[in-house]
């Protein structure tokens, strides 16, 4: 019988041969990574120090980011970054990215080549999914499920169902990767992919650059999902044989594949889609949203701090200005990013139109500083979540929608359709 | 394992960003996470917690954020188990990994009403709310060994320890 992608990688880091990689089955696996951000860290080096500690089984395969709190907000914060020096420095961790060296942990793991196409990857964040755009198996997952890895150098995996989702179409102007993840949000529902692999495939994929991917692999655990995995192109063919420091592979699905459901998108009819509060399933057309008053616009994260998502945001900030009454807030995921935005100018045009340009941190997504909220408030961001509280006071209203959308709304100070804004000369 | 205690209803799609906002994920410490669960939505639901009492929600409980503060903050406030229609999976794995235990059963759920007494037994499956008698998947041998032995951690070191012995032998 066939095999899905996630069934093959799974086979292929099982360690034993035997094993029936199938859905339901349970697979012990060497995985290739393992991420631990600065929220993680504490508590699973507590976990690991319980299970006997002493040295990590493979150092190398550790990745420590701090992003969270960084650059840190309070004490708190702070300890939470020197317990991760301190664990890198004792362990011989080398791949530890402090503030300022590394930035938002999902971007920055591609963009250092640590990963690769057909890789296994864990982490503690939910959003460890997000290089799923690079064909890699990747999956949050418990933080002592973490330190049991850094103790044993295996875990454990139940093998998914596979969901496959096959885009089609011409994308029209304004449409991002972000679109196609709020469809799905929409056609499905959150709990819609529970446990699944969404593996994201056909002829339309060729016009979402790596970048946009990751903004669709991102949000696949917001619909329950235990990973998204874009079927593997010519595109990432060459960004493999440009970053990765391994070697890699190519997994692509059999013929015969069993997937238990199989969805079309057909990205022409697509128009730019937004998330209501308090549900990253609340999706709405952009049209039944059109004129809310927004205090913030936030924009850039694990979803959308690309150079891509900055470029939008540009090409709509270029010779306009942030909206009285209205701030905005730019986070390059990465330092790289942040440097190559400045180089093309990019930072530039944000600051001219009156945006706060931050280092790269998780910030205000989860509501913790950097842009939080109060009472009564409301904002539109590029992240990808809206729950209550998520962005600071139980009170506050977060809309989620892609940069282009993000930034027409920071400059018209309500939520606007890119194209309905008016010409500008410069 | 068998808990006894009173049940607290809650409803689909429970975020862990409810259950602990992410300000307070520099808490290391259970007992200050306990403090502030549920804080922003229900504030006396801490309170009203006592040792072994029941959790009973709908589908998709601890979507969301991957915050082993919600899990542990849960535990540390006396929560003895959590039945749902359904749970997000990091949220699953995380509660067995810590020792708390989890179950699937929509049926209970339907059936249970806020304060109702309830018994749940995670090695057979045997779940009585009120007076009424459910029967569930109970969870598989090796979960049950990680619950026994109070989660994860105490797991991993029997088995370093017994791996060392079988390389002495």
């Amino acid at each position: 019988m066939g095999k899905t992608i996630a069934e093959k990688i799974l086979e292929s880091h099982a360690l034993d041969g035997s094993t029936r990689v199938e859905p339901g089955e349970i697979v012990r696996a060497r995985v290739d990574i393992v991420l631990i951000n600065d929220v993680n860290s504490t508590l699973t080096f507590r976990h690991f120090d319980n299970m006997g500690g002493g040295a990590v089984a493979a150092p190398d395969k550790v990745v420590l980011v701090c992003d969270h709190f960084a650059p840190a907000p309070h004490a708190s914060g702070a300890r939470l970054a020197k317990d991760m020096r301190r664990f890198a420095a004792e362990k011989g961790v080398r791949h530890f990215f402090d503030a300022g060296k590394g930035g938002i942990e999902h971007t920055l793991l591609p963009e250092q080549g640590l990963i690769g196409p057909g890789d296994l990857v864990v982490g503690g964040d939910s959003h460890t999914g997000t290089t799923g755009a690079f064909s890699v198996f990747a999956t949050g997952m418990s933080w002592a499920g973490l330190a049991a890895i850094m103790m044993l150098d295996e875990t454990w995996f139940r093998v998914p169902e596979s969901m496959r989702i096959v885009l089609t179409g011409a994308k029209p102007k304004f449409v991002t990767g972000k679109d196609i993840i709020l469809r799905v949000l929409r056609d499905i529902g959150v709990a819609g992919g529970l446990y699944k692999s969404m593996e994201f495939t056909g002829p339309a994929l060729s016009q979402f650059n790596m970048d946009e991917r990751m903004g669709i692999c991102n949000m696949v655990v917001e619909a329950g999902a235990k990973v998204g995995i874009v079927e593997p192109d010519a595109q990432t063919e060459q960004w493999a044989k440009t970053h990765c420091r391994r070697p890699f592979t190519l997994v692509r699905p059999d013929a015969d594949a069993q997937y238990e459901s199989r969805h079309e998108i057909d990205v022409s009819v697509l128009r730019p889609l937004v998330a209501k509060p308090y549900s990253p399933g609340n999706v709405v057309e952009l049209d039944d949203v059109k004129g809310v008053r927004v205090d913030q616009v936030y924009m850039g994260n694990c979803a959308n701090g690309t150079i891509t998502d900055l470029r939008q945001i540009a090409s709509i900030f270029k010779g306009r200005k942030v909206a009285k009454g209205t701030r905005a807030i730019i986070v390059p995921a990465t330092q790289e990013i942040y440097r190559q935005a400045i180089a093309e100018g990019l930072c530039e045009i944000f600051v001219e139109a009156g945006a706060a340009v931050t280092t790269p941190t998780c910030g205000a997504c989860f509501g913790a500083h950097n842009g939080a909220l109060d009472d009564g408030e409301v904002a539109i961001a590029t992240i990808n979540r809206n729950f209550k509280g998520r962005g600071g006071h139980p009170g506050a209203q977060v809309f989620l929608a892609n940069s282009f959308v993000a930034a027409a709304a920071a400059v018209a100070g309500e939520i606007v359709d890119p194209a309905d804004l008016q010409e500008v000369s410069w | 394992m068998v808990i006894e205690g009173q049940v607290h209803m809650l409803g689909d799609d429970v975020d862990t960003d409810v259950m602990i906002p992410g300000r307070y994920l520099s808490v290391v410490e259970p007992a200050e996470m306990a403090q502030h669960i549920f804080e922003e939505v229900d504030p006396g639901f801490a309170a009203r917690v006592k040792p072994g009492d029941i959790i009973m929600a709908g589908a998709n409980f601890g979507c969301g954020s991957g915050r082993e503060q919600a899990p542990l903050g849960l535990k540390a406030l006396g929560i003895g188990c959590i039945v749902a229609a359904s749970f997000s999976r990091i949220f699953y794995r995380m509660a067995i990994d810590l020792g708390l235990p989890i179950l699937v059963c929509a049926e209970a759920v339907r059936s249970a009403t806020e304060r109702e007494r309830a018994r749940v037994d995670t090695r057979t499956g045997e779940i009585l709310v009120g007076g009424r008698h459910y029967h569930t998947q109970p969870l598989p041998d090796f979960v049950q060994d990680i619950i026994s032995e109070g989660g994860l951690p105490n797991w991993v070191r029997r088995e370093v320890e017994r791996r060392r012995g079988a390389g002495k032998a």
